[in-house]
């Protein structure tokens, strides 16, 4: 055909790479898609790039994780030690403590894997959780993102249960003590709870099961799916364009910043490296999980300062804080000491995912948003954020309430008082302070933009009086700083119509007016200045 | 406020996409004044200062080619059991230390370089990219709406009843045989949690010496742990069964015990606990001889073992189930039964 | 340096610097802590006990009583063998400066023969375990692995598991084991100081102790090896989190700040 010879003459010229481009095209239309997405424009901010921390640190957790498996023996299998590590020469362990110490001692360069590969984990989930709190923070998560949000919200808590699988494979001493608690927590569910623990364990607890199943877990099932979700959080970031902050010329519907290629391909491709970067030498700087000093497990033996990675510290906090209160009735048991911190662990978890929801119900806000907002200019939601930070931290100090005892010379009996109180009060307290600061900082930022900024140049007046001089803000701050909105509360409305006849309020129409008025009534934020306003500062006196 | 009386002000309209400098008007002084001009960097108009930045980003890379090396070497040369003494991290690995850094410095150097590279010699011209709404238009949405009720209209499917009830019924019972796939992961409790391998007549053997426990070898104010005789630490099923059976020995002067069952079930002062801790199971031992007081490493539950394993702080639910113990007739320690209760954490048939 | 220099003004610097220097202050006791003497002349054992009477009279009959039969500022001494004074006086415990939940470690004040003289008088108020000889805690013939696995039944559970020490009720605690004495680790096994139990020999016999010393000497002595790197005061997951969030966060947020910086524009006006 004509058209094939013409294109194959043409091709004939082309250099190789578009060859191999145009090879592609034809079966997975790749023009298409590079048309919209090469030039991609995504700003410049440091804390949009909180999830490519987390992204790359998946990616290493990935890469090591398949050169631990080639060594790793996921059984519990008891052997006698016969490695180089000398303090356990001759103890009985299973296969799984046994390789991970050959790992570490006989295999060159397997102890830095091993430790990227933890370190590379704590820094994950530190990420994940710092990343999820800027766009907490900054309303990132409002129309169109909630999805997104709750893609992230899943990886977060896939990621605690990937880390803590992956914790407990080694079998040492300190992780079984994790699984045993796992086992005893397990056992409090009402009707099922022992049935739960023997189908896991396949049989008693320790039995020699839980290694092989811990690890399918561990490797296959949970990385799997935290994968997809990632891959679905990373084509939803793409597809809605990246948030950003406001400022001159960026509005709700366009996205100021570099194009992917080349400077994003570059940024982004090279932050790869410098996280794996920075990751490997903490790996080679700081030990973690040293499990030789640890030794096998044991159900018998224990030591003292036994904690999970950190990203499981608060539902520690919950299970050592609570009272032990126990109900046995008609020949059962309900062990609400450990069941009901059971049951307020994923709350915590779920309080603030679904925030986002919560408060697009409150605004009724319908609207996409593509600016991010600056916490003080969302003072309820900065006070919950901050509250709920400080209920997570509080939980954090009674999981570690023994390293806190000794090391801080407390009782240990008092910091968990302080926990138990704190858990219902700290929050509120940090709630209150927070608004107060947010609405302290929106009234800076009003008299800002009304009497402009602090020169701080003193001026003396004719009759004596002192001032200071202030600059007016420029047309870029003034706009920056004038950029957000400010909702009204919801109304009621009339309950009575024109004829004279009561309309029924519903429940929760109330209870949204209620909520409207404490998120944005008179107390909850400060109105920004209007155009009238300022002109009436600036054409009058100027400046006092 | 609903979603249609929300003020406006900060919608599109009034905010035309970039460039468009607006006069910082009387009108309204705080109007968006569009994108600020872009400036020039100094590798954008003085070619040496490029010149330096093209130096530094090839340098970086060859740093990291030479770390490359590096680490090569170090994993040839090093052997992988030699210690170093580094200032102030310790005594550490000297390979795995040699291996970290270099490979690290190998990595870091490829970022920093693309980093700078980006940062120095691409454009660093801010452009501005319009976003369209994520909700379809109106007809496209009328469209997928009419394609689907013709598809499903044409399926038949609402229509032919016995057909949708039957698929349903099909796609729900089918995942219930991957439930009962899972039946065999374990087998059910019976009444596994409530036995351990006491039974009357073992002997309480010491965990340290592997020797059975004579009254006078427990002295006040020491703590002794024991399993029951015959449960050896090669033995198939030493974990399962050494997680209920560990014992915890303390001896108490007679007078110092407060609950008349304890008193009853011990010998001579010497008192026999489980050494699992009634809230999850760790092996609670953190025994003050002066309180008598045992406290859980893990959680923090604190019993007293002079009254019964109360639990006097934390949160365990109920005391440490206690082991009745005599002397046989050469004068060694013995259980006299079985726990009466089951050892460990608390469960729904526990009762 | 310059890193360190940086790092030193983070916002959390402080604890991290906390919990290093507590873990310092461990290897200064081992610094200044005495080192064993030989044991006083045979001959000279009544003199000794002699001496140690006027000592004991001195510095620790208010307490315990001029006879060594207690008062309720403190125990009776009767029977507790001169393994315990030693063991008490030896490290600085005694005598005690304040009462509290529990008499600390401190700087020890009475000589080795000081110490040597007061056991004997003790010794010789009535029979109880006797200060070990080199040869019960010296490392020959001692099993470290056995040492360990004993380690881990009978005192990681307050001394965690390479005996950085950890929390009691009420504000006591289990101290460091790190720089300790080997002979004062001994005592402390055969007589049970404070609230510690007791571990006589017809519990954990003597071969039994040796090893665990050797153990304790292994992984917690000056020339230990960690094999990865700091050691982050070996005090497990919390402090391993807390450097994950201050360096390894930390350090990422800092390149990122880098990374998504604007680059100095040519002119400034």
């Amino acid at each position: 055909m004509s058209t094939n010879t013409s294109t194959e003459a043409r091709r004939g010229k082309a250099p190789a790479g578009e060859r191999v481009a145009d090879w592609a095209d034809g079966r997975l239309g790749i023009y298409s898609l590079a048309k919209t997405n090469m030039r991609k424009i995504f700003p410049d901010h440091w804390s949009f790039m909180l999830g490519e921390v987390c992204m790359y640190s998946f990616i290493i957790l990935i890469l090591t994780g398949v050169y631990l498996t080639l060594f790793f023996h996921p059984s519990m299998n008891e052997v006698e030690y016969h490695g180089s590590y000398i303090p356990l020469q001759g103890q009985m362990m299973s296969e799984a403590f046994n390789s991970t110490l050959h790992i570490s001692f006989d295999v060159r360069g397997g102890l830095l894997i091993r430790q990227i590969h933890h370190w590379a984990a704590l820094i994950f989930l530190a990420g994940m959780f710092v990343h999820m709190m800027r766009v907490f923070f900054t309303g990132a998560f409002r129309k169109p993102r909630e999805v997104n949000w709750l893609f992230g919200f899943l990886l977060l808590v896939l990621g605690m249960f990937t880390g803590f699988t992956g914790y407990s494979l080694p079998d040492d001493l300190l992780s079984g003590t994790g699984v045993r608690f796992m086992e005893g927590a397990i056992l409090s569910v009402p009707i099922v709870g022992t049935y739960l623990s023997m189908f896991l364990f396949g049989g008693e607890f320790p039995g020699g099961d839980f290694v092989a199943r811990f690890y399918s877990v561990h490797i296959l099932l949970l990385p799997g799916i935290m994968l997809g979700l990632m891959v679905g959080h990373l084509i939803l970031v793409f597809y809605h364009k990246h948030t950003q902050f406001a400022g001159p010329g960026k509005t709700n519907n366009n996205v100021v910043g570099m194009p992917l290629l080349p400077v994003y391909m570059a940024k982004a491709g090279g932050f790869f490296f410098l996280v794996f970067g920075v990751i490997t030498a903490i790996a080679a700087i700081a030990s973690i999980n040293p499990i030789w000093s640890m030794g096998p497990y044991r159900p018998d033996q224990v030591s003292t300062g036994a904690q999970p990675d950190w990203y499981m510290g608060f539902s520690e906090g919950l299970i050592r804080t609570m009272p032990g209160w126990e109900i046995n009735l008609w020949g059962h048991t309900l062990v609400l000491g450990v069941f009901i911190p059971l049951v307020i662990f994923p709350l915590v978890l779920v309080a603030i995912a679904v925030y986002p929801f919560i408060e697009s119900w409150v605004t009724g806000d319908k609207r996409e948003h593509h600016i991010l907002d600056r916490p003080r200019n969302a003072p309820t939601r900065t006070a919950f954020g901050a509250a709920w930070i400080s209920w997570y931290f509080v939980l954090m100090i009674g999981g570690g309430n023994d390293l806190w005892a000794t090391h801080f010379h407390l009782s240990i009996n008092a910091i968990t008082w302080f926990v138990r109180v704190g858990f219902f009060v700290v929050p509120v307290l940090v709630f209150i302070a927070t608004k107060r600061i947010c609405l302290g900082l929106q009234r800076r930022d009003r008299d800002k933009v009304l009497h402009g900024r602090e020169s701080g140049i003193i001026k003396r007046l004719p009759h004596g009086e002192f001032i200071e001089v202030h600059e007016p803000l420029s047309q870029d701050a003034l706009h920056t700083l004038t950029a957000h909105e400010q909702y009204k509360p919801v109304e009621i409305g009339p309950t009575v119509d024109e004829n004279g006849v009561e309309r029924k309020v519903k429940g929760t129409e109330k209870l949204r007016a209620k909520l409207s008025e404490a998120y944005y009534g008179e107390e909850s934020q400060i109105p920004k200045p209007t155009v009238e306003e300022y002109k009436e500062i600036t054409s009058g006196h100027g400046h006092h | 406020m609903s979603s249609q009386d929300i003020p406006e002000e900060n919608l599109p309209a009034e905010q035309d996409a970039h460039g468009a400098v607006s006069v910082a008007d009387d009108k309204d002084p705080f109007a968006d004044p569009g994108l600020p001009p872009h400036e020039h960097r100094i590798q954008d108009i003085d070619e040496r200062a490029a010149k330096r930045s093209e130096r530094t980003v090839a340098m970086l890379f060859t740093v990291s080619m030479l770390a490359t090396v590096g680490f090569i070497a170090s994993y040839v040369g090093i052997p992988h059991d030699k210690a170093i003494y580094v200032f102030p991290i310790g005594h550490i690995n000297a390979l795995n230390f040699a291996l970290g850094l270099t490979l690290g410095l190998a990595l870091f150097s490829i970022g920093a370089g693309a980093v700078h590279w980006a940062r120095t010699l691409m454009s660093d011209e801010e452009i501005a990219d319009e976003r369209h709404p994520i909700e379809a238009p109106p007809e496209v949405k009328a469209k997928v709406m009419a394609d689907f009720k013709q598809g499903a209209k044409e399926s038949a499917l609402g229509r032919r009843k016995l057909i949708r009830n039957t698929m349903f019924g099909a796609l729900a019972l089918f995942p219930l045989s991957g439930v009962m796939l899972l039946r065999d992961l374990g087998p059910l409790p019976g009444t596994k949690l409530r036995h351990t391998l006491w039974s009357k007549g073992k002997l309480l053997v010491n965990m340290n010496t592997n020797e059975p426990l004579r009254p006078a070898d427990v002295a006040v104010g020491s703590l002794t742990f024991a399993k029951p005789e015959g449960l050896e630490e090669h033995d198939e099923n030493f974990q399962t069964e050494i997680a209920k059976a560990a014992l915890m020995i303390v001896r108490l002067q007679p007078a110092n015990i407060k609950d008349k069952r304890e008193l009853e079930w011990s010998h001579e002062g010497i008192v026999a606990y489980s050494k699992i801790c009634t809230h999850v199971g760790c092996p609670i031992s953190l025994y003050e001889q002066q309180t008598h007081h045992v406290l859980c490493p893990c959680h923090q539950s604190t019993f007293d073992l002079s009254d019964g394993a109360r639990v006097i702080f934390g949160p365990a639910g109920h005391a440490l189930p206690q082991l009745r113990i005599g002397v046989n007739d050469e004068g060694y320690l013995e259980a006299l039964g079985d726990f009466e209760e089951p050892v460990g954490p608390a469960f729904w048939e526990r009762g | 340096m310059k890193k360190l220099s940086a790092r030193r003004r983070h916002p959390l610097a402080a604890v991290v610097v906390l919990l290093l220097a507590l873990a310092a202050t461990g290897g200064l006791y081992a610094a200044f802590a005495p080192a064993s003497k030989a044991q006083a002349d045979e001959t000279s054992q009544s003199l000794a006990i002699d001496e140690g009477k006027k000592l004991y009279s001195v510095g620790c009959a208010t307490c315990h009583g001029t006879g060594g039969q207690g008062t309720s500022d403190g125990p009776s001494l009767v029977g507790v063998g001169s393994a315990a004074v030693d063991f008490q006086v030896g490290t600085g415990r005694m005598p005690a400066q304040q009462p509290g939940a529990q008499i600390p470690r401190k700087k020890v004040i009475y000589s080795q023969a000081e110490i040597d003289q007061l056991a004997a008088y003790i010794a010789s108020l009535g029979a109880g375990p006797t200060v070990p000889t080199k040869a019960q805690y010296g490392p020959d013939g001692a099993d470290i692995a056995k040492g360990g696995e004993l380690f881990r039944t009978n005192c990681a559970q307050c001394h965690n598991f390479t005996g950085k020490g950890g929390a009691l009720t009420h504000g006591k605690f289990a101290p460091s084991l790190e720089g300790v004495d080997p002979k004062h680790i001994y005592e402390a096994m055969q007589t049970g100081p404070q609230n510690m139990p007791s571990f006589p020999d017809t519990t954990l016999s003597e071969q039994n102790k040796k090893d665990i010393i050797a153990y304790l000497n292994a992984v917690n002595g000056d020339d230990t090896e960690s094999p990865g790197g700091l050691e982050l005061g070996g005090l497990g997951p919390v402090s391993e989190g807390l450097f994950a969030w201050i360096f390894g966060l930390g350090a990422l947020i800092a390149v990122a700040v880098w990374v998504a910086a604007r680059t100095a524009k040519a002119k400034k006006s």
